[in-house]
């Protein structure tokens, strides 16, 4: 079973250079270079220069690098994917506010016109497709299908509310529907699926909270935006020591029974059957990616 | 001749005399017994039965003291930044016409940098100090000293003047407060510093001491810290400094997401050291990473119930909180590094102040460093061999001090470096720093943002951090990648001309500070 561990993905200004030298030493899973919303207009193509170069000559080091480019609707998207592509060290493209299937297909012919042109290998640059309106929500499973680039997707908290027209709080039961909905369109299509920001970085309790949450219904991982919040979205993403030891007990129970030649096994009285055995071999592998 | 170092020493320099080359951190503090030097005999002063030595001006003072051209004149700097009283005492002097002075310092900040001019005039022919800063440390490496500087540590300062290479003539010391017969604290008035450590050497040995306070109280004046039988004459003026401004932010922990890391990863080392445990010892700097790394390393005392035995050096509000929680049972401060401080040295039997000579002196019976078991300390630029440089910056001005640092990792069993491996663009982590202030062989552990490298000396240490998560390199492979994201920036040029002189502290001369060539 192939795993990339994708617990937490942090945020980083892509017009603050400070941040961006220094983005692969906090120990998060994934980077994630911003172009849109913590970019001001006037430093639109200053911060796609500098995320450009800093993927190209900077050697980061063990991280996944993305970049969240900006809405297929701007002026400034084609430019971004063109640019940011032509880096070549990327992993994927984060596409914010994706509406429809079309907006991922969109995305894709680009990418491949410029994989093409850069000369790196067709299909290697992933989509993140960001869901933040209700249409989206709505299409979520087409989306999370549209391309085969499509390896995880991610819901944006605060767009959504504002499109749904409500507001954000801190307990999030308003979009608690539209998370559920995302992890199931994820699920369906065997794709990783990363929840919203925690907005509040002076509040870890509240964080871990949430984080336990997220993890409870579905989620693979979660976007941070401060270095600080990544150890606390970390432990709760850690297998518990309850966890662990049923997946060991599992595992040792299921290989006993195959070389017993049994069909039915059970381990402490109940029945394992393949789906439980391979989350239990997903939390060993999960553990061993840890060591 | 070259000392270990490779650094070539002159033998003499005009105004300075005889240099002796280093070599090596204790060969010298073994040996001394042999050379046979003795502590300076001490000027007799005598004090008649109803003497008074309270005097109405600065002026007037000056003439008792009998100071005269070429004479040294001697300073502490406990207010740091917020020092009034050193230009103060200055400014006198050139009015009255003085000539050719020795200005030895505890240390000099950017509240002196302006002492250039009285070099410019006559009045100062040689500095002596731990620090430079701002423009001073331009004009010293620009090379506009006649005599070079002399840097030296804390526990240097003490030594060279216990031995009388540096006699002191007349001692101005800041007292935030005194009595009429010269008992003298730092821990009342409205210019409070707390610790008075390095003025204590210094009103021991002058052969004229004169206590400058802008807070004369009630005699007796208590807590005594420096004795009225140390002090000739007393002077009130309106203000000797703003303790506001002896603090560099070190009451508040970093929120710098780099230095974090930096600390976190430096409290583990710490942890499986061999050194962390019961009844540990403790120093840090009040820079970011060094007082975030006390934090982490608190968190995980509480945790596994350790309490250490002292915590030692500048006592910044910190570790005053450390102390309140009960991870430390006593607190010696030589400098308080905050305003904060003074209350805690006045109330609290717990926290001891203490004389540079008896924190980090090598040529005395045991100073406390001696017994230190773990150091944190800051870092401008350390070099593949763990030499450190905290002075000159990338510039190649001086704008840094020796301070506790050389001393303190001499002494500790553990000396921890935190520093990022680069600042902007230059990198931290080089091949050969500008100038030695700490060598090597003394320095044990750097810690960076990007790993963690163990003196080869230390094999116990490789031994004992090894498989414990941490991200372990090589320095020369941490070099290495330090190079590969800021590249080689073009460091700055230096002509031959020496302008001063780094004295390790048992007063051999280290290295040396060249002067800078500015083109553009």
């Amino acid at each position: 079973m192939k795993i990339k561990l994708r617990r937490t993905m942090l945020y980083i200004p892509g017009n603050n250079p400070g941040m961006l030298q220094v983005a692969d030493i906090f120990g998060a899973d994934s980077v994630l270079f911003d172009l849109e919303d913590s970019v001001p207009l006037s430093e639109k193509d200053a911060a796609r220069d500098l995320v450009a170069n800093m993927i190209t000559y900077r050697a980061y080091e063990n991280i996944e690098i993305t970049v969240r480019v900006n809405p297929i609707t701007t002026s400034c998207f084609k430019n971004d994917v063109k640019e940011i592509i032509a880096s070549k060290n990327l992993q994927a493209i984060r596409l914010p506010k994706t509406n429809t299937p079309e907006d991922v297909s969109k995305l894709e012919e680009l990418i491949e016109k410029c994989e093409k042109e850069n000369g790196i290998k067709i299909g290697s640059i992933n989509i993140h497709p960001m869901i933040e309106t209700a249409l989206g929500v709505e299409n979520a499973f087409s989306i999370a299908t549209a391309s085969k680039r499509v390896n995880a997707i991610t819901i944006g908290g605060q767009d959504l509310t504002a499109d749904m027209g409500i507001a954000k709080t801190k307990t999030a039961e308003e979009i608690l529907w539209a998370r559920s909905r995302i992890v199931m369109a994820a699920k369906a299509a065997k794709i990783d699926v990363l929840d919203t920001v925690f907005t509040d970085i002076n509040d870890e309790e509240g964080l871990i909270e949430e984080t336990k949450l997220i993890k409870k219904i579905g989620f693979t991982g979660k976007a941070v935006i401060n270095p600080r919040q990544i150890d606390p979205v970390h432990k709760v993403f850690m297998p518990t020591e309850k966890e662990i030891k049923w997946a060991k007990e599992v595992i040792n129970a299921y290989n006993h029974g195959l070389n017993l030649g049994k069909g039915v096994i059970a381990c402490k009285g109940k029945m394992i059957d393949p789906p439980v055995v391979k989350r239990a071999e997903k939390i060993i592998t999960i553990l061993d990616l840890l060591k | 001749m070259k000392n270990k170092l490779g650094i070539d020493i002159p033998k003499f320099v005009e105004g300075l005399g005889n240099l002796k080359p280093y070599k090596g951190p204790f060969n010298r503090i073994r040996k001394v017994s042999k050379e046979e030097i003795t502590q300076v005999p001490t000027k007799i002063r005598s004090s008649l039965p109803g003497r008074k030595k309270l005097i109405n001006s600065l002026e007037k003072v000056i003439e008792l003291s009998g100071l005269k051209n070429g004479d040294t004149i001697s300073f502490h700097h406990h207010l740091r930044n917020g020092d009034h009283l050193l230009m103060k005492v200055m400014k006198t002097l050139d009015k009255m016409g003085f000539k050719d002075l020795t200005i030895f310092s505890s240390s000099l900040t950017s509240a002196h940098q302006n002492l250039y001019e009285y070099v410019e005039n006559g009045v100062i022919k040689r500095i002596f100090t731990s620090g430079l800063r701002g423009e001073l440390g331009k004009f010293v490496s620009r090379g506009k000293m006649d005599i070079p500087v002399i840097i030296r540590s804390h526990g240097g300062r003490a030594r060279a003047i216990k031995t009388g290479e540096v006699k002191i003539d007349v001692a101005f010391i800041g007292a935030p407060s005194s009595d009429k017969e010269g008992n003298l604290n730092g821990v009342r008035g409205p210019s409070a510093c707390g610790s008075l450590g390095y003025a204590m050497v210094d009103a021991k040995y002058a052969n004229c001491t004169i206590a400058i306070t802008d807070h004369l109280v009630e005699y007796p004046n208590t807590p005594i810290s420096i004795p009225q039988y140390e002090i000739d004459y007393i002077v009130k003026i309106d203000r000797i400094g703003d303790p506001d401004k002896i603090g560099s932010g070190s009451t508040r922990l970093t929120k710098n997401p780099v230095d974090l890391v930096i600390a976190e990863n430096a409290a583990k080392a710490i942890l499986y050291s061999g050194y962390f445990g019961q009844g540990m010892s403790f120093q840090t700097g009040a820079g970011g990473a060094s007082l975030a790394t006390a934090k982490y390393l608190a968190d995980i005392m509480e945790k596994k119930q350790v309490v250490g035995s002292y915590a030692i050096g500048g006592i910044s509000s910190y570790m005053i909180d450390l102390y309140k929680r009960g991870l430390f049972k006593k607190m010696f401060d030589v400098q308080s590094f905050d305003k904060g401080v003074v209350s805690s040295l006045l109330n609290n039997d717990d926290h001891i102040e203490i004389s540079a000579d008896f924190y980090a002196n090598p040529f005395n019976s045991g100073a406390i460093i001696n017994d230190l078991d773990i150091v944190v300390l800051a870092a401008y630029e350390i070099d593949t061999d763990f030499n450190v440089n905290v002075l000159v910056d990338s510039h190649g001005y001086a704008q840094g001090a020796s301070g506790g640092h050389s001393d303190t990792s001499a002494g500790a069993k553990l000396t921890v470096i935190v520093a990022p491996s680069f600042r902007a663009r230059i990198p931290t982590v080089v091949d050969k720093v500008n100038t030695i202030i700490t060598p090597g062989e003394t320095v044990d552990i750097l810690v960076t943002e990007r790993g963690i490298a163990i003196n080869p000396r230390r094999k116990d240490l490789i031994e004992n951090l090894k498989s414990k998560g941490l991200p372990i390199r090589d320095i020369h492979d941490l070099r290495k990648k330090v190079e590969l994201i800021t590249n080689n920036p073009k460091m700055a040029e230096y002509s031959d001309k020496v302008c001063g002189f780094i004295e390790y502290r048992d007063g051999t001369i280290l290295d040396t500070i060249k002067q800078v060539v500015e083109k553009y």
